[in-house]
């Protein structure tokens, strides 16, 4: 057990910290989360996540022969660090970066891996995922998104939703039915789908926050050439089981450590507002801030786990599901310390968090869903359903 | 950074379950509730003789292995209810010593405690039931070249059984300036052992009279007032280990309440296909997981002499006081009312998750620690 740095790990901290200080925009620089001018938003962190990429910091784990660093998940967790005590923002395309890459590194053709990955790297294509469909939620087995074989192309018909990004992607990553089996989970097919094809409508779907941060895709007699279909026709399900393991896993961390600056934010607001000698909220404050150390710990443990044998497990919903209620008691939490005052304006962001974050325990799979995950295959329970 | 202990650290885990499955099952742990003072020599001796007892403590005075090899031990004991003076000795009154023990009195009592032939514990605590310096008041005065002690202590674990007891007392002033810390043998004059009926069978705490106890000069830990850095370093090690041995215990309950439902059938189904049941058991395995997470930073930086090992060890405590006790609870709730007998092992770890919770402050205390930490 150690977690000092090595000494190469230092040189790269410092590195990388000096980097971020030049050429980091600033949250106070209207680089907050999603208020105002959505599309200027999106470019501000499209350009962001090219300069971040022009410096060599995106795909910091991925293979060096497909764009990325090939550097160790450690300089991973080093990076994100640094990114939070510079406060710097995300760059656009989490979705591509937690998913769709891992995904086509896993699955993909030495063909595919060179044709979706650089431009995912550089931010030049954004993507998106469409999993979830009006009548196939937490049951995505239960999708009706057709994919018809045509021969040298399918031919997508359906709806997809609560998908984030969609109005400027350029890729989805589509699960579909190619055929009906006795097992739903057998005969669909995992297909990347250019957005700009001819037949996708995509609307937009304003949220309880009144943003239209998700939207809605519908797919009529689009083609989509074979070349893009990811892993085998009919065998969609094990390469959608690889994208949730990474989103839960990989995805889990940045989202312990953001965890910590929403922890840092809160104290700070408790103290701006005088409540800091208040003894319920010195004690919830504190239980909040334990509990987001318990969740990076957490984290760092899975990162060992990972560099010993290789992949995230389920251990990687425990990260997901913790931060998801942990986000809701802290927005809950910063929202009572103002009073009434919460409720006026803008309420210092914290409106807008606290509306955003009931939606943490139901994106990327509910938080009943994960319990059911750690229930099945962590601690080995005869299956529910 | 390596989140994870060395294969030798599971080897030893793994030899220390098997032992403890052995030499100290749920039957020799009830046989030694009904004993005075839970505590079994030939077990202590056969513990001594695996050289738990000099696990810590460093090489020039008979110790052998790190704090950190101590965790992976005391977890076990957690795991196994191991009753007896393996916390206090190991946990409470070797990092005192350490920290604080003149070179006379290390190598005097830490070379006996590392060969087995000695058993300590740390008298901290009043009435008034509080871990911090403003509570100590337990007077001290300088007399006829030593001192003369005057006071109580209670809630002090294993003192009918330790041979010499680490005894906080104030010499002067208050809070944190004129605490001196003595090392007094059990058996000297006009010092009184009383036993307390605890909730927990497993773990004994005393209360001990000192009614113009004289001691010599060479008793005092150190120099006189500046003891509380000292005592509270030695806290930190006491935490981080007590936390190891509650991790022990969730990871034990969380287990066995899983395989019960995995067996129990209801409804023609086993329970555990239930989500009311199910889910109830992945909240415990999150509280278990996180637990152990903080505990195992903890131990690090209590072993790396990090400088955050202060609100690391905090952290660790006030996390792990409230899930052991639910876990421990929810432990009962998955058994039904097989879980609710005197017979079935559930009730012994509920007791031992409230002994636990508050030995070394509670979790409200250590909310408050860091809270101080983070400048509220």
């Amino acid at each position: 057990m150690d977690f000092e740095l090595s000494a190469s790990e230092k040189e790269f901290r410092d590195e990388v910290r000096a980097w971020l200080k030049a050429n980091g925009p600033r949250d106070a620089d209207g680089e907050g989360d999603g208020a105002g001018d959505m599309r200027a938003f999106i470019e501000r962190r499209r350009a962001w996540q090219r300069k971040l990429f022009d410096a060599g910091y995106v795909g910091l784990t991925w293979p060096k022969e497909y764009g990325g660093q090939g550097r160790s998940f450690m300089d991973q967790l080093i990076f994100n660090d640094e990114m939070i005590l510079a406060h710097t923002p995300e760059p656009i395309n989490v979705i591509g970066l937690g998913m769709g890459g891992p995904v086509v590194i896993a699955h993909g053709t030495d063909e595919q891996k060179k044709r979706y990955l650089a431009p995912l790297l550089s931010a030049e294509e954004i993507w998106c995922q469409g999993f979830s469909e009006p009548n196939a939620g937490s049951d995505l087995s239960g999708l009706q998104t057709r994919a018809e074989d045509k021969g040298d192309h399918y031919l997508v018909n359906g709806q997809k939703v609560w998908t984030t990004l969609a109005h400027v992607a350029k890729w989805c990553m589509l699960v579909a039915r190619e055929r009906k089996e006795t097992n739903p989970r057998d005969g669909l097919t995992y297909l990347l789908v250019d957005m700009e094809s001819p037949g996708i409508e995509v609307r937009p779907l304003v949220q309880i926050t009144g943003d239209a941060e998700f939207n809605e895709i519908f797919f009529k007699d689009v083609k989509v050439p074979k070349s893009q279909i990811l892993g085998e026709p009919g065998q969609g399900w094990a390469v959608a089981m690889t994208t949730l393991l990474h989103e839960r896993g990989t995805l889990g961390l940045a989202l312990a450590t953001r965890a910590q600056i929403t922890a840092a934010q809160l104290a700070e607001r408790a103290r701006k507002l005088g409540r800091g000698s208040d003894p319920l909220v010195r004690q919830k404050i504190a239980q909040h801030t334990i509990e987001a150390r318990a969740l990076q710990l957490n984290g760092y443990r899975a990162v060992t786990a990972v560099k010993r044998t290789g992949i995230p497990g389920p251990e990687g919903s425990i990260l997901k599901l913790m931060w998801s209620e942990l986000n809701q008691r802290m927005t809950e939490t910063a929202m009572d310390v103002a009073g009434p005052a919460a409720q006026v304006g803008d309420g210092d962001g914290w409106k807008y968090q606290f509306l955003r974050s009931r939606a943490n325990t139901i994106e990327a799979g509910t938080s009943e869903v994960l319990r059911n995950i750690l229930a099945e295959r962590v601690l080995g329970l005869p299956r529910s359903r | 950074m390596d989140f994870a202990f060395s294969e030798e650290q599971e080897m030893l885990r793994r030899s220390a379950r098997e032992f403890l499955a052995k030499e100290c099952p749920p039957s020799v742990v009830r046989r030694l509730m009904d004993t005075p003072d839970a505590y079994d020599e030939a077990l202590w001796k056969k513990i001594a003789g695996l050289g738990w007892t000099a696990l810590g403590i460093p090489e020039e005075y008979g110790g052998v292995g790190t704090f950190l090899d101590l965790v992976v031990v005391l977890e076990e004991a957690g795991r196994a209810l191991l009753p007896g003076p393996f916390f206090s000795t190991m946990g409470l009154a070797v990092p005192a010593i350490i920290e604080a023990g003149t070179e006379a009195q290390k190598k005097k009592v830490l070379n006996a405690i590392a060969e087995g032939s000695a058993r300590s514990t740390l008298a901290l605590t009043e009435p008034a039931g509080r871990w911090d310096a403003h509570a100590i008041g337990l007077g001290a005065h300088q007399r006829s070249g030593g001192w003369q002690l005057d006071g109580v202590k209670t809630f002090v674990p294993d003192a009918g059984v330790a041979d010499h007891i680490v005894v906080a007392a104030r010499t002067r002033g208050e809070g944190e300036d004129g605490i001196t810390l003595f090392l007094v043998d059990h058996d000297m004059k006009r010092l009184e052992v009383k036993p307390l009926e605890t909730l927990d069978q497993t773990r004994r705490w005393y209360e001990i009279r000192f009614d113009g106890a004289q001691v010599g000069a060479d008793a005092v830990m150190g120099s006189a007032d500046k003891a509380w850095p000292h005592l509270k370093r030695a806290l930190e090690w006491a935490t981080a280990a007590l936390c190891a041995e509650m991790v022990g215990g969730v990871q034990k309950v969380l287990e066995t309440s899983t395989e019960y439902a995995k067996t129990r059938h209801q409804f023609g189904k086993p329970i555990g296909i239930y989500q009311a049941v199910s889910h109830k058991l992945a909240d415990m395995l999150v509280l278990s997981e996180s637990g152990r997470s903080a505990t195992y930073y903890a131990a690090w930086t209590v072993d790396a002499d990090a400088p955050d090992r202060s609100l690391a060890s905090s952290m660790a405590k006030a996390y792990v006081s409230d899930a052991y006790r639910k876990v421990a609870g929810d432990g009962i709730q998955v058994h039904g009312g097989i879980g609710f007998t005197w017979e079935h092992d559930m009730h012994l770890y509920f007791k031992r998750a409230k002994s636990s919770e508050v030995t070394l402050g509670d979790a409200t205390y250590h909310r408050e620690l860091v809270a101080e930490a983070l400048d509220l």
